[in-house]
């Protein structure tokens, strides 16, 4: 028999803490095992943002520091600039990279640090229970947008890949989707050649992934998919963004 | 390079801190201390080092978090206005038990305030420094070669006790131009090499994270080893200047610059008839508690703190170490106005005549 899927050995046995159909589970998923594959634990430091995926930085294997909110981008370039041998992945909410973090994130950006970042776009505040976040989408109900954003000057939802390609140190900028096995398979791919250019100090790789989060958007899992693929996919087109490399 | 040098009081503290090990640096321009970055910037390459130009003050702070995080001997500096946009990753640092130094040289305030020295964030810093009730290790120093003297120690402060060092000075301080003698560059191989909890380390059986973030039972265990380790300090690691004041009849406090313009104060008003002593506290927290408890109240009628703040700040730790045991006053100049030794002298007699 063949194993065609399996837990990465990079989490610790013990469960976890994200809701049922959270996509932090399959990003987390296909982001240690692409370290696992690439054989990178041990030189791997994962920089953990504030948020829903703080849950995770207790039940991985490889070292952790854990960043103020949104700050998680100059503490990796303290890291990386300190340890340049080692491997560096931030991992951050939309909240935490895109709004209390823009400046950090497009500054690191702009220094072109040799480090990789994934970046969890759910369109929602998770942690903090479903409040209007950067990239959330018009008219998209939350707790601080009862009727949708857009009514009472909240702007338009911030398309990070579209404007970190602008710059010009990044090389590779990319949106990927987690809703369904296609999508997770492309994105993995993804995540595999930011991560490689990293390896090979090749600059810096921004990776987005859409992500659900069932509980805050207020649908079932399954609803989400769909939610996923009618309106978000829609507002944040996925693809390449830039390439450099 | 020559171990003596003409430096302004910003870049003695740079070539110390170097000296002392520190291969890392992250700041954002601010008057007035921009020799500090500025120095780092050229001198850092020279020794294999880092210097990273902050896109801003919390940014910066957050790289030396980073950077700390390696275990590699970092520091940042600024100005008031910057301390106050590192409050929240100088919390995170502090409770993540990330040591590092930081030299903040006071201007006028409050807001933007204006670029001339002044000593208004003593409260601030010192008692609240960022939120969750943590503290650092303050220092003040009163010289360029102080600041010298106490840099080149503040690394090795902040490893033993795992914490932050904040170099507290003023623009007085920072923009002196004096002579100061370097203590020998130290060898990087001979510093600590924190294995046990360094980021950088490996070791499958024990994952590393770097947090301050806990459950409440770990983290209430957390907050008493902090308040612990504040009550070591303060039997083990304070600092201050005696000054005349072991036959003082009227005792001056001050701090940095103030202290160092307050001792010439004190052997003016000697000759004109008035028993005058300075106490000046060098480490601010630790502060020298003790000496209260020491000093004999049916001698000394007479305790004024000066400093370049108004209204008072160091005045109000003065008054509660002195518990009403005797008069305390305050004397100070504020905004950005540069005390000086006839204002003091003028206030003094006149406290003492009322
Ligand atoms: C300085 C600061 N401000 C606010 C918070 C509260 N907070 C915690 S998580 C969070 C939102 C995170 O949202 P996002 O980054 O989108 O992550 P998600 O939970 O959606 O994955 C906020 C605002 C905080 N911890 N610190
Ligand atoms: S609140 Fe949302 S982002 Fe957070 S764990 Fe639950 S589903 Fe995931
Ligand atoms: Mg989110």
């Amino acid at each position: 028999m063949e194993i065609v899927y399996k837990k990465s050995s990079n989490f610790i046995e013990a469960g976890h803490s994200f809701c049922p159909g959270c996509s932090h589970g399959i990003a987390h998923n296909i982001m240690m095992d692409t370290i696992d594959e690439m054989g990178l634990a041990e030189k791997a430091i994962l920089v953990y943002p504030v948020g829903c995926a703080a849950n995770a930085m207790t039940y991985v294997k490889p070292n952790v520091v854990h960043a103020p909110h949104g700050r998680a981008p100059a503490v990796a370039t303290g890291i990386k600039r300190c340890a340049p041998d080692k491997f560096v992945v931030l991992y951050q909410g939309d909240g935490d990279l895109a709004a209390i973090g823009m400046a950090e994130t497009i500054h690191m950006a702009n220094r072109g640090e040799h480090v990789t970042t994934i970046y969890i776009n759910n369109t929602i505040y998770g942690m903090t229970g479903g409040q209007m976040a950067p990239t959330t989408m018009m008219g998209q109900i939350t707790t601080t947008t009862r009727e949708g954003r857009g009514l009472h000057g909240e702007g338009q939802p911030i398309k990070m890949c579209e404007m970190i390609s602008t710059l010009g140190e990044p090389k590779f900028v990319a949106r990927y989707a987690l809703d369904n096995a296609k999508h997770v398979i492309e994105a993995r791919k993804g995540i595999k050649k930011a991560f490689q250019m990293q390896v090979e100090d090749k600059g810096y790789a921004f990776i987005e992934l859409l992500s659900m989060c069932p509980s805050n958007w207020h649908l079932s899992p399954k609803d989400s998919v769909k939610y996923m693929e009618e309106e978000v996919i829609k507002t944040f087109p996925l693809g390449v963004y830039k390439e450099e490399v | 390079m020559n171990d003596k040098l003409f430096v302004k009081g910003s870049e003695a503290i740079a070539e110390a801190a170097v000296r002392a090990g520190c291969r890392f640096f992250a700041g954002y321009p601010i008057t007035p201390q921009n020799e500090l970055p500025e120095y780092m910037s050229w001198r850092l390459p020279e020794v294999g080092g880092t210097y990273v130009q902050g896109e801003s003050e919390m940014a910066s702070m957050n790289m030396i978090f980073g950077a700390a995080s390696t275990g590699t001997r970092c520091m940042t500096s600024s100005s008031g206005p910057g301390l106050s946009l590192k409050a929240e990753s100088l919390s995170c640092a502090l409770g993540s038990k990330l040591p590092h130094v930081m030299a903040i040289m006071m201007r006028g305030g409050p807001g933007h305030g204006i670029i001339f020295p002044a000593q208004q964030d003593y409260e601030f810093a010192v008692h609240g420094p960022c939120h969750g009730g943590v503290k650092q290790f303050i220092l003040a120093p009163s010289t360029a070669q102080e600041a010298v003297d106490l840099t080149y120690s503040s690394f090795d402060i902040a490893d033993k006790y795992r914490t932050g060092v904040l170099i507290l000075g003023d623009g007085f301080l920072a923009n002196t131009i004096e002579n100061v003698t370097f203590p020998p560059m130290k060898k990087l191989e001979d510093l600590p090499q924190h294995k046990d909890w360094k980021i950088t380390e490996y070791d499958p059986n024990h994952h590393k994270l770097i947090t301050s973030y806990f459950p409440p039972e770990i983290m209430e265990q957390e907050n008493i080893k902090m308040g612990q380790m504040y009550e070591y300090w303060e039997e083990h690691e304070t600092q201050y200047q005696n000054y005349l004041m072991d036959d003082c009849e009227i005792l001056i406090c001050a701090y940095g610059s103030t202290g160092r313009i307050c001792e010439e104060v004190v052997d003016e008003l000697r000759n004109e008839g008035l028993k005058v002593g300075l106490f000046r506290p060098i480490t601010l927290h630790p502060f020298p508690k003790k000496v209260f408890e020491e000093i004999d109240y049916n001698r000394v009628k007479l305790i004024v703190s000066v400093e370049m703040a108004i209204p008072g700040q160091l005045v109000e730790d003065i008054k509660n170490y002195v518990a009403r045991r005797t008069r305390v006053e305050h004397f100070g100049r504020s905004g950005g106005v540069l005390i000086n030794p006839g204002e003091i002298k003028e206030a003094i007699h006149k406290m003492v005549e009322e």
